[in-house]
C-alpha cells in the first residue's frame, strides 16, 4: 500500500470528470473480520479513539457489554453485541465489530450534493473531507449500514476513515494492529476474500456451523469490511447486518435517471438547502441534539 | 504453568475451567484461537455463566459454582470406563502401580473422610496415606515421627492389585457417575457425556499422539477445597499422558503480570524464595531443618529417581549466603537463628484476622487494595479501624486507604472514634519503573521505564529500603534484643536508597565466592562471577544465590531476561531466546515425559526433547527437563521433583491436608447437602474463624442464590475504574442474572437490585441475560448470579454519585481452603431482591 492507492477515483456531488474514474483498482484493499474469533474485547474500539484522537464520551448502562447502541460522531468502532439461541437449544453470544464498510458503490458518496465532501480514493476506502461537508446529512441516508454521524454542533458528518492516514504510510489500520486474537486481518481484497473463504470453509468441515460464510454484499458492488459469520443465511442475527443491503431508491434515482439535475450546480444547491431546511427546520438546537451531544 | 502461553498453539483439546481467559487475558488468548485455526482444536468451556471464552468455545457446560471436583472426577471416571487412558504413560510415568498401605481407607468407605479422621479435634492421622513398603518391610521412621515413604515402594505393574493406586483411583472416582455428576454440578447427563467424550477422544484407540490441555485460573483456586481441583486436573492429565507435552499440562493463568514472580520469590508465609521450606519451631537446627525438609527417593527398586529436592541443602546454604553474607557460616547452622520460625497460619485472612483481634498492629499495603480484595471487605474495614497505623504505597486514592470514610463507617457515625494514622504515599506505577514481569509462562520479561515518575511519587522498593535502613541506624543506635538479622543482612547496591533493579536480579541469579571448578568438564568459574545456572550450588558456602530457580538469569553473558531474540527454530512456539524461563530457560515442565519409556516422542511432528543413542545423551527444541545422561533403560521417572521420580495420582503422607485423592466437598454455603455423604457435607478441614464478622448464611435463612465475582476484559481490578476510556467501556457496575429469575421477580434489565449475604450487602443494576440459566441442583431448581467486582468508593463513577458506593468483596467470607489458604471467592450463598 501506498501514497499511489489514495488516488481519487470517486467523488461526490461532482460535475464533470474525475481523474482516476474507472482506473482498474490494482490494490483494492481490505479488512477482514473473523467474528468467530472475535472475543468481543474492544482492542480495537480503543485503539480507534487513540489513533484518531477521539474524546472520551459519556456512556450509560444498557443492560449489555456493548460500549453504546450505535456508532457516534466521534465514536467510530463499535463491537455489537448479540446474544442468540440457535434451535438445539445452545446459545450464540455474537460480537461484530461495526464500523464503515467501505463499500465500492458507496451510497453515501452517491447521495451526497457537496463537491469533494465524500471521495473515494483508488484502493477501496471512502473518505469524508469535513472541510466540503454542508451537514446535509443525505449521506446518513445513503448509507445501508447507519454509519455516517452528524456532529450536531459543527454540524459536519463523520465515520470511519480506514485510518486512511496510516494506509498511505504503508500501516495497517489501527484496529488490525491491535486486535490480540488476530480476528481481524488486512490486505488485498483477493488475499482476504480467499482468507475468509477458507475460514468459512474450516467452519463448515469442522465446527458445528454448516452456514458459515463470508459477507461482501453485491447490491452495494462489494465492501472493504468483508466478514466471516457463522451463519451467513441470518447475517440480521449480529446486531442488524443487512442480508441484501443497497442503495435506497431515492438516491439511486437522484443519482441515476436524475442525474441531469444534479449536473445544475445552482438548482442542486438550492433543493440541498431546501432538503436541508426540510429535514433540520431553522438553525435551533432542540433538546435531542441537546442530548445526542457527547461531554469531550 | 506446566507448559506456557505459546504453546497452547500446540493443543488439539483445550478444556476451559475456572478461568475466563477470554475475558481476563485476551492477548495470551491468542494462542487458543491459533490452536484453533491451524490445527482444529477444540475449546470446552466450563463456567458458571456463559462468558466470553465460551462464545469462541466448541462446547460449553454451565455448572454451579464450587462442584468442579465432581465434574473432573466424572470426566476421570468416563475415561477408565471407556479405556480413554494412556496405559504405557501410566505405568511408567505415574505412581498407578504402586500399592498402598492396608489400613487406607476412601470416604466412600468411611462416611466422607479419608481413614485417621479425628472428629474431634478436626485432624487427621495421615499415617495409613502412605505406599506399602516392599516385602512387606515396616517403614523405618524416627521414634515418636510418623513413618516416611518406603525406599523401596510395593507395585504392581499389571494394575490388579486391589489397593493399587490405579486401582484406588478407578473405586473412588466410579461413584461420580453421570447421574451424579447432574446433581451435583448441575449440567444434564446428556451435556455432561458429550464434554467428557469430547476431552477423552484425544485417547481414543489408545492413540498417544494427541495432547489435551487445561487452562484455569482463580475460578478454581477460591474455593475451600481449590487446591483439591487442581490436584483433580492434575490427575486427569496424568491418566491422559498429557502432562510435560507440547500442548498439554495443567496451566493456570495468573491475575497479574507479575503475580507468578511474587510467588516464586516467597509471597506465602510458608515458603522462602523458589518454595523451599520454611523453618519451623520444631527445627532445633540447621540440620535437623534440612533433614525435614530435604526427601529421599521412594520408588519401585528396579527403576530410579532422580529426587531433585534432594538438593534442597544447597539451594538453602546458597540463599542464606545471599542474604547474610560473610555471617552466614558453617559454625553458626549458616545464620539459621536469624530466620524467624513460622509456628502456624499467617496467611491472608489470618492476617486481618489477627488485626481484628487487636494482635497485629499496623500494616504497610503496596501494590493491592486489601479492603477491596476482600474477603469479607467489612471485616478488614472492621479491622483496620483498629489498627495503630496504616502505610498506603498507590497511585490512586484506594478504598484502603480511605477505609475511614467507607459509606458504612459514615452509616454508622463512629468515623470520630478511629485513631489509625494513615499514611499515603504516592507510589511509581508499572510503566514508571523498571525491573522484572514473570509471567504465567514462568518467563522473566525485562522492561525499562517507559515515562519518568510524576510529582513526588516513589519506588515501592525504595520505600522499603529506606524504611529498612531507618530500623537499622535506630538497631545501631539504640542496640536491641536480637539484632543480628537485621544488622548482618547484605545491602551491597550501587544505590542503597533504591537498590537498581537490575542488581536485585544478579544477585538473585547467584555468584561463586570461591573459584569453582565443574568435575566432570572442567569448566571454572572465578569467585565473584555470576552462575550460570542451579547446577553450580553448593551447600559449602562457596555459592551465593537469592532464589535458585532464578539462577541462569543474569548470567556473565548479561540480563538474559531482557533477551528479545523472536526466533524459534522449531516452530513449537519454544523460542529460546525470548526472555528467559526459570527453570534453566525450560519452556515445558517434565518434558521427558513426551516420550515414550525408551525415549522416543510419542508424536513425531512435536518433538519436543529425546534421547540421542549415539551422544547418550537427552537433546532436544527445548531444555530437557531430566538427567541429560540418564539412559532410558535405567527407567528414571520424569517427574524429577518428586521423591518417586513419577505423578502422584495418589498424593501421600502430608501433601495435601484434606486427603490424598479430591472429594467432593460442598462449599461452605451450599444450597444442598452433600449427595455423596450428608453426613460431611463440606471439607472436614476447612479454615473457619469464629469472630462477631465471621457470619454464614443458609437456605433456612434465605439466603438460596449461589453467587459468584468475575473480572472485565475493560477493566483491571480496583484502578482502571480512575480512567475515563475504561469507564466509557463499561461505566457501571451491574450484577449477572437469568432472564428466567428476572421475570418471575419483575425485574427489568437496568432496574437496581439488591444482593445480601449473611455478612454484606451489594446495590447494582441487574444486567438481564441469557447466558445464565436457571439449573437443577439435587432435584433442586437453583439460580446462580455473577456480579463483576471492579467497583468500590472511590472512582470516577463513584465519585460523581453514579453507582452505590459499595464492595462486592463485602459479601464474601474467609472460609479458606486448607492447604493454599485461598478463601472461597467463589460459590456462596446470597438473597436477591429489587430495590
Amino acid at each position: 500500500m501506498s501514497q499511489e492507492t489514495l488516488r481519487i477515483q470517486k467523488i461526490s456531488g461532482h460535475a464533470g470528470t474525475v481523474a482516476g474514474e474507472g482506473t482498474q483498482r490494482e490494490y483494492t484493499i481490505c479488512k477482514l473480520i473473523d467474528t468467530t474469533t472475535c472475543i468481543g474485547c474492544k482492542a480495537c474500539e480503543v485503539a480507534c479513539m487513540e489513533w484518531n484522537d477521539l474524546p472520551f464520551g459519556e456512556t450509560i448502562f444498557g443492560n449489555t457489554y456493548q460500549t453504546m447502541p450505535e456508532t457516534r460522531w466521534n465514536y467510530w468502532n463499535l463491537i455489537l453485541f448479540n446474544e442468540h439461541e440457535r434451535e438445539d437449544g445452545s446459545l450464540m453470544w455474537l460480537m461484530r465489530k461495526n464500523q464503515c464498510m467501505h463499500c465500492a458503490d458507496p451510497g453515501c458518496l452517491a447521495a451526497c450534493p457537496s463537491d469533494g465532501a465524500i471521495v473515494q480514493y483508488t484502493n477501496g476506502i471512502v473518505d469524508f473531507q469535513q472541510a466540503n461537508c454542508i451537514g446535509c446529512g443525505y449521506c446518513i441516508t445513503g448509507c445501508p449500514f447507519d454509519i455516517p454521524k452528524l456532529n450536531p454542533q459543527t454540524k459536519r458528518v463523520f465515520k470511519c476513515t480506514l485510518c486512511t492516514d496510516r494506509v498511505g504510510e504503508g500501516l495497517e489500520p489501527a484496529c488490525i494492529k491491535s486486535c490480540p486474537t488476530g480476528c481481524l486481518h488486512f490486505g488485498s481484497k483477493d488475499d482476504m476474500l480467499d482468507l475468509a473463504e477458507k475460514r468459512a470453509k474450516q467452519l463448515r468441515d469442522h465446527s458445528n456451523y454448516p452456514n458459515a460464510g463470508v459477507y461482501d454484499p453485491k447490491g452495494v458492488g462489494g465492501t472493504s469490511v468483508v466478514y466471516v459469520l457463522h451463519d451467513a443465511a441470518n447475517p440480521e442475527l449480529y446486531g442488524g447486518l443487512p442480508k441484501d443491503p443497497h442503495i435506497p431508491w431515492s438516491v439511486k434515482l437522484w443519482k441515476g435517471p436524475l442525474k441531469w439535475l444534479g449536473n445544475v450546480a445552482m438548482v442542486g444547491g438550492l433543493i440541498g438547502l431546501f432538503v436541508h431546511y426540510l429535514r433540520f427546520g431553522p438553525k435551533d438546537r432542540d433538546e435531542e441534539e441537546m442530548k445526542a451531544e457527547t461531554k469531550s | 504453568m506446566t507448559n506456557g502461553w505459546v504453546d497452547i498453539k500446540n493443543t488439539d483439546m483445550m478444556l476451559i475451567m475456572g478461568g475466563n481467559p477470554a475475558e481476563n487475558h485476551p492477548c495470551g488468548f491468542k494462542w487458543a484461537i491459533e490452536a484453533k485455526r491451524n490445527r482444529n482444536a477444540k475449546i470446552i468451556s466450563v463456567d458458571p455463566r456463559f462468558t466470553r471464552t465460551s462464545s469462541v468455545a466448541d462446547l460449553f457446560c454451565q455448572i454451579r459454582a464450587g462442584s468442579d471436583i465432581a465434574f473432573l472426577g466424572g470426566v476421570i471416571n468416563y475415561a477408565i470406563e471407556n479405556n480413554r487412558i494412556a496405559k504405557d504413560y501410566l505405568v511408567n510415568f505415574t505412581n498407578a502401580a504402586f500399592v498402598v498401605k492396608n489400613d487406607f481407607k476412601l470416604p466412600g468407605d468411611t462416611d466422607g473422610v479419608f481413614s485417621g479422621f479425628d472428629a474431634g479435634k478436626h485432624t487427621y492421622d495421615r499415617a495409613s496415606w502412605n505406599y506399602a513398603a516392599a516385602g512387606g518391610a515396616a517403614n523405618a521412621g524416627a521414634p515418636g515421627a510418623p513413618a516416611p515413604l518406603p525406599e523401596k515402594v510395593d507395585y504392581d505393574l499389571t494394575l490388579q492389585n486391589p489397593n493399587c493406586v490405579f486401582q484406588l483411583l478407578k473405586k473412588h472416582y466410579s461413584r461420580y457417575t453421570p447421574e451424579m455428576v447432574e446433581r451435583i454440578t448441575g449440567i444434564p447427563k446428556d451435556q455432561f457425556l458429550k464434554a467428557a467424550e469430547m476431552y477423552t477422544s484425544i485417547r481414543k484407540d489408545g492413540d498417544m499422539k494427541m495432547a489435551g490441555t487445561i487452562i484455569y485460573a482463580v475460578g478454581w483456586t477460591q474455593h475451600s477445597f481449590g487446591t483439591q481441583i487442581i490436584r483433580t486436573a492434575a490427575m486427569l492429565q496424568l491418566l491422559l499422558g498429557n502432562v510435560g507435552r507440547a500442548g498439554g499440562g495443567v496451566n493456570a493463568l495468573r491475575g497479574h503480570s507479575n503475580i507468578q514472580g511474587a510467588t516464586d520469590m516467597a509471597g506465602l508465609f510458608d515458603t522462602l524464595p523458589g518454595y523451599l521450606k520454611v523453618p519451623t519451631p520444631g527445627d532445633a537446627s540447621f540440620d535437623a531443618w534440612m533433614k525435614r525438609a530435604t526427601p529421599t527417593s521412594s520408588k519401585p527398586a528396579p527403576w530410579d529417581s532422580w529426587n531433585y529436592y534432594g538438593n534442597t541443602p544447597k539451594f538453602t546454604v546458597s540463599l542464606l549466603k545471599a542474604m547474610y553474607g560473610d555471617a552466614a557460616t558453617k559454625q553458626n547452622g549458616w545464620a539459621f537463628d536469624y530466620l524467624p520460625k513460622v509456628d502456624r497460619d499467617y496467611s491472608w485472612t489470618h492476617l486481618w484476622d489477627d488485626m481484628y483481634n487487636g494482635t497485629v498492629k499496623g500494616m504497610l499495603a503496596f501494590g493491592m487494595n486489601g479492603v477491596a480484595i476482600g474477603p469479607d471487605s467489612n471485616k478488614n474495614i472492621d479491622a483496620l479501624k483498629k489498627a495503630e497505623w496504616l502505610v498506603v504505597g498507590e497511585i490512586y486514592p484506594d478504598e484502603t486507604s480511605e477505609f475511614w470514610k467507607s459509606p458504612r463507617v459514615i452509616a454508622q457515625g463512629d468515623m470520630k472514634q478511629i485513631q489509625t494514622t494513615v499514611y499515603r504515599l504516592p507510589c511509581a506505577g508499572f510503566a514508571e519503573k523498571d525491573g522484572s514481569f514473570t509471567n504465567s509462562a514462568r518467563w522473566l520479561l525485562w522492561k525499562n521505564a517507559a515515562v519518568p515518575m510524576p510529582g513526588d511519587c516513589r519506588l515501592d522498593h525504595g520505600i522499603v529500603a529506606q524504611i529498612f535502613l531507618k530500623v537499622r541506624d535506630l538497631y545501631k543506635k539504640d542496640g536491641g534484643k536480637f539484632p543480628d538479622p537485621i544488622m548482618n543482612l547484605t545491602w551491597n547496591y550501587s544505590d542503597r536508597l533504591n537498590p537498581p533493579l537490575a542488581e536485585v536480579l544478579k544477585e538473585m541469579n547467584g555468584k561463586a565466592l570461591a573459584d569453582l571448578e565443574d568435575p566432570a568438564t572442567k569448566q571454572q568459574i572465578k569467585a565473584g562471577q555470576q552462575l550460570p545456572g542451579f547446577a553450580w550450588l553448593k551447600d559449602d558456602g562457596t555459592t551465593s544465590c537469592g532464589i535458585w530457580i532464578y539462577a541462569g538469569s543474569f548470567t556473565e553473558a548479561g540480563n538474559q531476561t531482557a533477551r528479545r531474540d523472536p526466533s524459534d527454530p522449531s516452530g513449537m512456539g519454544v523460542h529460546p531466546g525470548w526472555g528467559w524461563s526459570w527453570p534453566a530457560n525450560r519452556r515445558v515442565l517434565y518434558n521427558r515425559a513426551s516420550c515414550d519409556v525408551d525415549g522416543k516422542p510419542w508424536d513425531p511432528s512435536r518433538r519436543q526433547v529425546w534421547w540421542n543413542e549415539t551422544t547418550q545423551k537427552w537433546v532436544g527444541n527445548d531444555v530437557p527437563d531430566f538427567k541429560a545422561d540418564s539412559h532410558p533403560k535405567d527407567h528414571m521417572g520424569p517427574f524429577i521433583m518428586n521423591p518417586e521420580g513419577v505423578g502422584r495420582i495418589f498424593a501421600p503422607l502430608g501433601a495435601f491436608a484434606d486427603g490424598p485423592f479430591p472429594e467432593h466437598y460442598e462449599p461452605i454455603e451450599s444450597p444442598i447437602v452433600n449427595p455423596l455423604h450428608a453426613g460431611q457435607s463440606t471439607n472436614p478441614m476447612v479454615t473457619r474463624f469464629k469472630d462477631a464478622d465471621d457470619k454464614f448464611g443458609t437456605t433456612k435463612d434465605g439466603f438460596n442464590v449461589v453467587c459468584t465475582t468475575f473480572r472485565l476484559t475493560e477493566h483491571y481490578h480496583y484502578w482502571t475504574k480512575n480512567n475515563p476510556m475504561n469507564v466509557q467501556l463499561v461505566p457501571e457496575p451491574f450484577i449477572e442474572m437469568a432472564a428466567e429469575m428476572a421475570d418471575e421477580m419483575g425485574i427489568r434489565g437496568g432496574e437496581h437490585v439488591k444482593v445480601s449475604s449473611a455478612r454484606g450487602e451489594y446495590i447494582a443494576k441487574a444486567m438481564v441475560t441469557k447466558r445464565i440459566k436457571s439449573m437443577m441442583i439435587d432435584g433442586k431448581k437453583t439460580y446462580q448470579i455473577g456480579i463483576p467486582f471492579h467497583w468500590g468508593y472511590r472512582g470516577i463513577a463513584e465519585d460523581e454519585g453514579k453507582t452505590a458506593r459499595n464492595l462486592v468483596n463485602s459479601l464474601t467470607h474467609t472460609a479458606a481452603d486448607p492447604n493454599a489458604h485461598t478463601p472461597e471467592f467463589k460459590g456462596f450463598l446470597v438473597k436477591v431482591e429489587k430495590v
